[in-house]
């Protein structure tokens, strides 16, 4: 089994096989950052760009820490601090980047297709640090290689997802991600902030409330609600929100015992999940940021490739 | 053109090959103290387990076995082709200060073990590194040189060496292949 | 300069005719239709014989972005574009830069295009002054400029009083209303058809209920006024059921849809693909279906293209960012003639959508073969088949879904005012 993309835009466009690649590797790489000395020589001389069009310090962070410890150099560029706000077009902004000559660009992109829009138009590879609505596959891997974890596979796995389905890329790619894999998935959230038609994309089922979703899952995956984005017309309040659609120990023992409780990041404490179950036992949101690493040198190593002279 | 495989070693020789190294070890190290054997994946960690049983069976104590795996460390890694799978390194114990005993299967070029060097040394600074391979091939690219060779078998650039396991990765024979 | 048309099918729908006939033009003008007709001495004699002869294709809706669009398309390549597509005709709405909602401009469109243009160019005004939605056009001055309709095309009348107003202030000024029917609080920050593409994809949709409730809002404005209304480039089957009822019970209303809510579903734009960018966006495959039997029902009256040149750079960008709007002026007969090959209208019913409605609608003594009218005829040829190329095409702009793709049929001649604009 080998990885023959050039680009990771989502889990969409991978095959069952190439993602269970992606995460054994993400596994077997996991030893290098509890060594003393977390770096092996791999991508030695390549470097990464890291272009990002919305500040996003956890993913930015963890892709350049997964770039260093595989001894790739990096190279940050944002959109305060670049021509971005100058308002240059993305075209142009590409093709000053490949100037430098980079071997891989990671970009975040507020617009949904960004990153096909980019991977036309250079010839080193892309991957997608989250566009618009649409993908983030590095969450999405990295979300599954820690139910993994916990349950050594993802098939059978009932897994609710709750919040703003429509606007979240993690929702997506979770969705893709799972269900290729043979998970259950289970969606609840607000009618205003589920889109038409989710459930055609795999195995899916939308919940007429968070208890139905919630019930016998093995894993509960909140998702963060952002309001300043997604408009005023959409929900009545947080308050209201988090009645009936965060996640407390009362709501949460309708799970399997056990159940992991998952959360993208940043929470918002009282709103999608209470405290007595963000630091409960049962929260695996530090071990999600730990795997990001992980999975972030796995994506940057596959599409990097090597050509392997026959012995 | 049909490949003709002759047998180097068979079952018994692989067997007295491994003990005889064994006791080279010992010789050497004056015992198993401080001594560590690191197999390179895959074949290298197979015959340090088996390694590691003879030593104990001679000096009734255990010795501690580790895998490494030299994906990351290669040297050819380039272009958009694709990526060997990487496999787990595992070496369950400091190195600092050990010595430490590579142990792999066919000896050629000696970029494999490069590059298992550089990956031990980022896991700590063993007192020396010593090497054991069941199988020299020659044809060396680097100045490396084994310390305890089972079998000197010169070939062409053509020809290609084989060590068979079976199903409980105990080794079966040594194959080279014209 | 004389001409005889020997030997096509002749299919003109005004008359109720379709069969082979010869055409005679003499002075720019229809001078007979008949068999066995003979050329007069010095007549250019064209042979259709496995042709078909229709009055000329009338587009009630193009966008020439001229004045102050150039860069995107002029006059001169919008009617280049026309001819070649089999247009003898266009209308070209108002939202150019200024807006051409005064006499001024009116007169300088009319002006180029009778100097430099290969079709006749017909001006809509605007509805409000500038477009903005605020206060009436000076619709009488308008008209007598040359103005055929007035539309706020690009935007819809947001406020349903000034939109009252308009149609019976139009009314009384004898000039046509064309309505861009849209709900804009319901378009939203919306870039595509709401829908499962959109999900996937994971970009912001445009509602069926955008159109539908502005097509519902100015089918009964139109109704309370007793005023005829025409609703541009309808996309959804709602659209469609609301102004079959409308007509039942007696509405003056009449519709257009483009060629590419026929011919595409929003299925179209996976890839982030901005040429299957527009507004209103490409429905789902029960929209197309309506559409189409819209078309057949005759609630459809006419087919328009919205022909919207972008250029390259506002196309070239991120889904979101691009510009809405297809070229169409070239690729319009083949994909309507597809309705005739696919049996969902007839001949005769295609040119009465893309030739007799459209004159009737706009007022033009157009869109016939009687004798005596201008001779303004298409001559197509049904079975052609070629493919679209970008740089093959004459308009100014090359945005348009169906580069690439091949198409069957073609314009072989267009004629305006008896001389040959077009041969291919």
């Amino acid at each position: 089994m080998a990885f023959k993309h050039k680009d990771i835009i989502g889990l969409q466009d991978l095959t069952r096989e190439e993602i269970e690649l992606l995460l054994s590797t993400a596994e077997n790489l996991k030893e290098i950052n509890s060594r003393d000395i977390k770096k092996v020589p791999t991508l030695r001389g390549k470097t990464v760009v890291n272009l990002f069009y919305e500040a996003s310090t956890r993913t930015r962070t963890s892709f350049e820490i997964a770039a260093k410890r595989l001894s790739a150099d990096t190279i940050n560029i944002t959109a305060s601090t670049s021509s971005v706000t100058k308002g240059e077009t993305l075209s142009d902004t590409a093709r000053n980047v490949l100037a430098m000559k980079p071997d891989i660009i990671v970009m975040r992109h507020s617009i949904s297709g960004a990153h096909h829009y980019l991977a036309k138009r250079v010839s080193c590879s892309v991957i997608n640090a989250g566009d618009g609505a649409h993908e983030h596959p590095s969450q999405g891997l990295l979300d599954m290689l820690t139910m993994r974890q916990k349950y050594g596979k993802l098939e059978g796995l009932k897994v609710a997802i709750v919040g703003d389905i429509t606007h979240s890329r993690v929702a997506r790619s979770d969705i893709f991600g799972l269900t290729k894999m043979g998970a259950n998935v289970f969606l609840a959230g607000p009618p205003t902030m589920m889109p038409p038609g989710i459930e055609r994309l795999g195995n899916v089922t939308v919940c007429k409330d968070m208890r139905e979703a919630v019930d016998g899952a093995d894993v509960v995956m909140m998702l963060r609600i952002q309001l300043e984005r997604q408009g005023k017309t959409l929900l009545p309040t947080m308050k209201e929100y988090s009645r009936y659609f965060g996640l407390n120990r009362n709501l949460l023992q309708l799970a399997k015992k056990d159940a992991m409780v998952m959360h993208p990041g940043p929470i918002n404490r009282g709103v999608e999940l209470n405290s007595d179950v963000a630091d409960s036992d049962q929260s695996h949101v530090l071990k999600q940021v730990e795997n990001g690493v992980a999975v972030r040198m796995s994506m940057l190593y596959h599409v990097s490739g090597g050509e392997l002279p026959t012995e | 053109m049909g490949t003709e495989n002759t047998v180097i070693l068979d079952g018994v020789g692989v067997k007295r090959a491994l003990t005889r190294i064994a006791h080279e070890v010992l010789e050497r190290n004056k015992g198993v103290k401080d001594l560590v054997l690191v197999g390179i994946r895959t074949g290298g960690v197979h015959l340090a387990h088996e390694l590691a049983l003879r030593l104990e069976e001679i000096e009734g104590e255990k010795v501690g076995v580790g895998a490494v795996d030299i994906t990351l460390y290669r040297d050819d890694i380039k272009g958009h082709a694709e990526h060997l799978p990487v496999g787990k390194t595992d070496i369950p114990f400091s190195i600092e200060g050990k010595k430490v005993v590579l142990v792999d299967d066919v000896l050629f070029t000696g970029r494999t073990i490069r590059a298992a060097m550089d990956a031990i040394i980022d896991h700590g600074r063993p007192s020396c590194i010593q090497l054991a391979v069941l199988v020299d091939r020659g044809h060396r690219d680097l100045p490396i040189r084994a310390d305890f060779v089972g079998r000197n078998v010169p070939t062409s650039l053509k020809e290609n060496i084989t060590v068979a396991f079976d199903a409980a990765n105990k080794p079966v024979e040594v194959v080279l292949e014209k | 300069m004389n001409l005889l048309i020997k030997g096509g099918r002749v299919v003109d729908p005004s008359q109720n005719i379709d069969e082979t006939q010869d055409l005679l033009v003499v002075d720019g003008t229809i001078k007979e239709l008949g068999k066995g007709l003979k050329a007069p001495a010095g007549a250019e004699v064209i042979d259709a014989a496995g042709l078909v002869v229709t009055p000329g294709l009338i587009d009630m809706h193009v966008h020439l972005r001229d004045p102050g669009l150039e860069y995107k398309e002029d006059i001169v390549t919008g009617s280049k574009a026309a001819a070649a597509g089999g247009f003898t005709s266009v209308a070209c709405m108002p939202n150019t830069k200024p807006v051409n909602d005064n006499k001024a401009i009116t007169s300088y469109i009319l002006t180029k295009a009778k100097a430099e243009a290969l079709v006749n160019v017909f001006p809509v005004g605007a509805i409000t002054q500038g477009s903005k939605g605020e206060n009436l056009a000076e619709m009488g001055e308008l008209k007598e400029a040359g103005c055929v309709a007035v539309s706020d095309d690009g935007r819809p009348v947001v406020n349903a009083e000034l939109m009252r107003r308009a149609l019976e202030y139009a009314k009384g000024m004898g000039i046509m209303v064309i309505t861009h029917s849209e709900e804009l609080a319901l378009l939203g920050e919306g870039v595509m058809n709401e829908g499962f593409t959109a999900t996937e994809l994971g970009l912001k949709g445009i509602p069926w209920a955008a159109e539908d409730v502005a097509v519902a809002r100015d089918v009964y404005l139109a109704e309370f006024t007793n005023s005829p209304i025409h609703i541009a480039h309808i996309s959804t089957k709602g659209s469609v059921r609301i102004i079959k009822n409308a007509k039942a019970r007696g509405v003056q209303v009449t519709c257009e849809t483009a060629p590419h809510y026929f011919s595409l579903t929003d299925e179209a734009v996976r890839g982030y693909e901005t040429n299957a960018k527009m507004n209103p966006p490409l429905r789902e495959a029960d929209d197309v279906a309506a559409i189409k039997a819209g078309l057949a029902d005759g609630t459809i009256d006419a087919i328009a293209t919205d022909h919207a040149p972008h250029h390259l750079d506002e196309k070239d960008v991120e889904f979101n960012l691009a510009m809405n709007g297809i070229i169409g002026l070239e690729t319009s007969l083949p994909l309507s003639l597809k309705l005739v090959e696919d049996k969902v209208l007839d001949m005769k019913a295609l040119i009465e959508k893309m030739a007799v409605k459209p004159a009737q609608i706009l007022g033009l003594d157009r869109g016939t073969l009687k004798a005596g009218t201008p001779a303004d005829v298409t001559i197509i040829d049904p079975k052609a088949e070629w493919v679209v190329e970008a740089d093959k095409l004459a308009s100014k702009s090359k945005n348009s879904p169906f580069l690439g793709q091949k198409m069957k049929g073609v314009a072989a001649y267009t004629i305006v005012g008896g001389k040959v604009v077009f041969k291919r």
